[in-house]
């Protein structure tokens, strides 16, 4: 029985290690939409795969807005070569924490609503955050003050950990500024609950457990044309749509530089955007020459764009989030 | 010999001195009423309990500080003398290999202690299966095997009947002739019937040992107010 | 007194050591919480929210739980019927229940598309939502109702019999002894039974995960755990984790004096004879409450099971392989717990004096939620290597700690009983240390230890606690693993593992109690 104790502990201990391999591995941190088997994880890793000639690692770390708590976590320590699915309210954040390194691709050819000039931070999606729900929903709302008087029920996701979590709160801030507070003081009583992340949102929004989740503009395109069902429709609000930008981006304590440089390209280039709009459901950073899949033109382009800039997305999230949490605590 | 110098135990408000000497070889009884310190003073000589003044010596040497077990003393208690989950010659081995498993030179000893009492046959019972008697064998056959020239029995066959508590004390004077003894009673005539010398304790004094037969013969008055009222 | 009468041997003084030990890792633990947080580290309102939540909540759920156990209690108490000890039986068993279990059987009972609600439906009323304040407070009134009851109907049977037939022979009506007889023993065992309530559920941690709905439904103990692992924000996590310790510390010292006792108590077999009650009417509410309190307890559980079983052989090898990792923390759980537990006992055993002193070091982890002392250890680990590294040892040690003071409570008098029978025996023959370990002690404490051990590995393997703290993204436990199912809206495969989680945990904790009754020593 005894003999048991330093065997189990050495099972232990090595179970939080990764037994090494001979081919180079490429270990991506991003979120869990991400690797789920019908997310973009599977096809990428077998397209990259087949030139790069190493291992690609998905390793699924919540929502996006925890994957940088991870990072700040594990520090140098960090197994991490490459993160996948920050976005532009994060960016200066995570460059605060000095733990990324340029990207090195230069001329980049991307089709973003915005100019795109960042070092750092490469882009790999885009989309507009909406509120979605049943086309059978008959009181849609038009915006956020609409929806916060009505009885609607919402799902949404906590800015702390989820990346459209955040942007709902800076979606609030931009369009409404210092009358943001009164907004969520009026949107309290339709939140049935918050979710860590965007997965769990949506999943309980299918099971029915509310009218609206917060999602983006694309999602109705999933059901559309995965499902072949268009009972799906996001709302399009007066206010505008707050843009989201995710991004990736190289650890310095990488030890794979070159594998993760060699990674960035390919995340540009058909193989790895071709996959984008109907596994992740966003629009692809560099369109194909494809195109987008029919269905995507039957989705909403909202009128007016928001987005803050990386700084005041940083300046303002704190405070916004101290009012967020004090509004739906009550 | 077993030496009091000036001993002395008091635990609240109980205390006990004793000076004096007990002489062996041979039986020496420990009478009194309860409360006297019968059982203390079994606890100071086993090394349960240390006094909190004086000196106990085993012949020459002083053994007051030494642990029980390293006592020339082997202890018979009035219960739990046997371990119920164990056969009886594993308990006697224990007495002589007191460890997790005895081994097998002192199972044969003890297989020759438990004949000596007359239990050759029950050596793999378990205590559960003896007769009360018997188990008062099993214990005696573990002061054998133990080889220490005191033992002490703390009221261990008080609970026995009158005819079985006769032949235990028959054994006991046939078995354990070479040793020195002290027999714990609360009956008198347990006294009377074996020992040589009778020890009376009141109070938390003790009358020192002195002949039965004479103790007897000639009791002092505290004596005979114990023996009148028959505790 | 160099060589006191009674040596503690090696056992013994590993024990002391163990006593020194386990409050230097709790009180190293908030030490280095205290230094992280550091004044001005700015409590938000949300901080305070939580606070009051946590209270609120607690208070809600202990309240519940002991005004429905009442009657419940009472009906046990008077009646007897068959099956009456299978219903003792069950009322322990949300006891060993993982929460995610629970959770997910509360879902299929009362969740949006739950049996309760298409009920509801049918009869064209509102469905309700579990989600916020009022599915915490049923998913710790599920947990707590069966304590409350055990603790009550234990109070019930304390009552002497001899009064009962003297209130029989005074002609009592069911009013008077209500007055006379019950109504005295439940002014006493009530606010104890609040008491202990209270205090696990201001601890409550997993049930808040899932279902709290955000800012609203947050504990002290979630937003621990949201501040390090959504914000990395060690300073608030420490001082949240100060907020709970003085919650826990104002409460500790009254809850441990009564909570193992009453779970361990194995006399509540008998019922009471009484002479009242017996009119048809209070009777029939009597079996009410009783069959209603079973569907209650059942009905989750029964859900989970028709879910999930069909599904356990297709579960994916993730599955398979996150219920090898919690099978080993299990193990390792229970072998630290008796590892601390048995050398403690052993000293305090032997040293009778010093025993309540050693006791406490033991008790000293009721006043540390494992994700306060998870915080405190992440912070220690932290400077020197990635604490996620850790994780499953952590996860065992934690959870070998909370177990502790259970573990104490119910051993620690066996122990010191078998002591006193044996003790001098043992002294006398030089019994070594090993020895006496085996024939005295653990002999006469295998039923305790056993259950004991049921319960560390039972405890260790539903825990979805200290685990969220540390564990990496690709080795969760079981526990872990099932909500991160939910999360990804795989239910089927969520429900599928979760009987696989309640087979394991009750069949570990079957294994080692039992088979340590029939263990040879």
């Amino acid at each position: 029985m005894l003999s048991l104790i330093p065997a189990i502990a050495l099972v232990l201990l090595s179970t939080g290690i990764a037994w090494a391999d001979d081919r180079p591995q490429l270990t991506v941190y991003t979120y869990d939409s991400f690797v789920s088997e019908w997310g973009p994880g599977p096809a990428v890793k077998a397209e990259f795969e087949q030139f790069c000639d190493c291992d690609l690692n998905f390793v699924a770390a919540g929502d996006g807005a925890s994957l940088l708590a991870r990072l700040k976590l594990e520090g140098e320590r960090s197994d991490a070569d490459v993160v996948l699915g920050l976005d532009t309210n994060l960016m200066a954040d995570a460059l605060d924490s000095n733990l990324f390194a340029p990207h090195g691709v230069s001329d980049l050819d991307l089709d973003l609503p915005i100019d795109w000039i960042d070092e750092i931070f490469l882009p790999f999606d885009w989309g507009y955050f909406a509120f979605v729900h049943d086309t059978a929903l008959s009181n849609v709302p038009s915006n956020f003050e609409e929806l916060a008087a009505s009885d609607l029920s919402i799902i949404i996701q906590d800015p702390r950990s989820s990346t459209p979590g955040l942007g709902l709160l800076l979606w609030v801030k931009a369009a409404y500024g210092e009358r943001a507070d009164k907004i969520w003081a009026d949107l309290a009583d339709n939140v049935v609950t918050v979710t860590p992340g965007w997965s769990e949102a949506y999943g309980l929004f299918l099971e029915g457990e509310s009218d609206m989740v917060l999602s983006y503009t694309t999602s109705p395109a999933y059901h559309l044309i995965a499902e072949e069902d268009p009972s799906k429709a996001a709302a399009l609000f007066s206010e505008g749509h707050y843009l989201q930008i995710e991004v990736a981006a190289k650890l310095t304590s990488t030890d794979n530089s070159e594998l993760a440089d060699q990674f960035f390209e390919f995340m540009l280039t058909e193989g790895f955007q071709g996959v984008i709009p109907t596994t992740n459901w966003m629009y692809p950073a560099a369109i194909p020459t494809a195109g987008l899949p029919d269905g995507f033109e039957t989705l909403i382009q909202p009128e007016t764009s928001l987005l803050l800039s990386p700084n005041e997305a940083r300046d303002l999230r704190l405070r916004a989030l101290v009012e967020w949490r004090a509004a739906l605590s009550r | 010999m077993l030496r009091f110098e000036q001993v002395w135990f008091r635990r609240a408000e109980f205390s006990l001195s004793i000076d004096g000497s007990i002489l062996g070889p041979g039986i020496t009884a420990v009478i009194g009423p309860s409360g006297a310190g019968k059982s203390t003073l079994i606890s100071l000589i086993a090394g349960f309990e240390v006094p909190t003044a004086g000196q106990i010596y085993w012949g020459e040497s002083p053994i007051t500080m030494m642990p029980p077990d390293q006592r020339p003393v082997s202890v018979i208690f009035q219960d739990h003398n046997l371990f119920p989950h164990l056969n009886a010659v594993t308990n006697v081995a224990l007495g002589l290999s007191p460890c997790a498993n005895p081994n097998d030179t002192s199972r044969e000893a003890a297989r020759s202690a438990l004949s000596i009492v007359g239990l050759e046959k029950l050596g793999a019972s378990l205590p559960g299966e003896l007769s009360g008697g018997q188990q008062s064998r099993v214990a005696l056959a573990r002061a054998l095997v133990t080889k220490k020239p005191l033992i002490l029995l703390d009221e261990a066959f008080s609970a026995l009947g009158p005819a079985l508590r006769t032949e235990m004390l028959n054994l006991l004077k046939s078995v354990l002739a070479e040793r020195t003894v002290l027999l714990v009673t609360h009956n008198p005539e347990d006294a009377l019937q074996v020992s040589q010398q009778t020890l009376f304790l009141e109070g938390g004094r003790v009358w020192s040992a002195i002949g039965t037969d004479e103790l007897f013969a000639r009791p002092h008055k505290h004596l005979k107010a114990y023996l009148d009222k028959g505790d | 007194m160099a060589s006191g009468p009674q040596s503690l041997g090696w056992i013994g003084r590993t024990g002391i050591a163990f006593a020194v030990s386990v409050p230097t890792i709790i009180l190293l633990s908030v030490a280095a919480i205290i230094s992280v947080a550091e004044a001005g580290s700015g409590l938000t309102s949300g901080d305070w929210a939580a606070l009051r939540f946590t209270i609120w909540q607690a208070t809600l759920s202990a309240v519940i739980s002991v005004l429905l156990a009442v009657p419940l209690a009472r009906a046990l108490a008077r009646r007897n019927f068959v099956g009456r000890g299978v219903v003792i039986t069950l009322l322990g068993a949300p006891f060993l229940l993982p929460v995610i279990v629970a959770v997910f059987g509360l879902l299929a009972v009362f969740g949006r598309n739950g049996v309760l609600n298409a009920v509801l439906e049918t009869f064209a009323f509102e469905p309700i939502s579990i989600f916020g304040l009022h599915g915490v407070v049923l998913a710790h009134v599920f947990f707590n109702l069966p304590l409350a009851t055990r603790f009550i109907l234990q109070g019930w049977q304390e009552i002497p019999a001899e009064r009962f037939r003297l209130a029989a022979s005074l002609g009592m009506d069911t009013q008077a002894i209500n007055r006379h007889l019950e109504w005295p023993m439940l002014k006493k065992v009530l606010p104890c039974a609040f008491v202990v309530i209270f205090a696990v559920c201001t601890t409550t941690f997993a049930v808040a995960l899932i279902l709290g709905g955000g800012p609203r439904a947050t504990t002290v103990e979630l937003a621990i755990y949201q501040s390090l692992r959504f914000e990395f924000d060690l300073r608030r996590a420490a001082f949240l984790a100060l907020m709970q310790i003085g919650i826990m510390v104002l409460l500790a010292f009254i809850a441990h004096r009564i909570l193992a006792p009453a779970l361990l108590s194995h006399r509540m077999d008998r019922p009471v004879i009484r002479w009242d009650g017996r009119g048809f009417a209070i009777r029939m509410i009597d079996y009410g409450v009783i069959v209603g309190a079973i569907g209650f307890l059942l009905m989750p559980i029964t859900m989970v099971m028709i879910q999930g079983l069909p599904k356990i052989l297709s579960l994916p090898a993730v599955v398979w392989e996150s219920l090898f990792r919690s099978l080993i923390v299990a193990v390792s759980s229970t072998i630290i717990v008796l590892g601390i537990l048995i050398p403690m006992s052993y000293a305090a055993a032997r040293r009778p004096r010093q025993s309540v002193w050693i006791e406490s070091a033991g008790l000293m982890s009721f006043a540390v939620s494992s994700l306060v002392l998870g915080t405190g250890l992440f912070v220690v680990i932290n400077p020197i290597m990635r604490p996620d590294m850790l994780a499953l040892p952590i996860t065992a040690l934690v959870n070998a700690l909370a177990t502790l003071p259970f573990a104490l409570r119910s051993v620690l008098p066996a122990f010191c009983q078998a002591e006193a029978d044996y003790g001098r025996l043992a002294d006398s023959i030089g019994l070594t240390p090993w020895a006496r370990l085996k024939f005295i002690f653990l002999q006469r404490s295998k039923r305790e230890i056993g259950f004991i051990a049921g319960l560390a590995a039972a405890l260790s393997m539903g825990d979805l606690g200290v685990i969220t703290l540390f564990a990496l993204p690709d080795t969760p436990t079981l526990p872990l693993q099932i909500y991160r199912l939910m999360g990804a809206y795989r239910m089927q495969e969520a429900a599928g593992a979760s009987v696989l989680l309640l087979l394991c945990s009750f069949g570990l904790f079957w294994l080692l109690d039992q088979g340590a009754r029939r263990v040879e020593i």
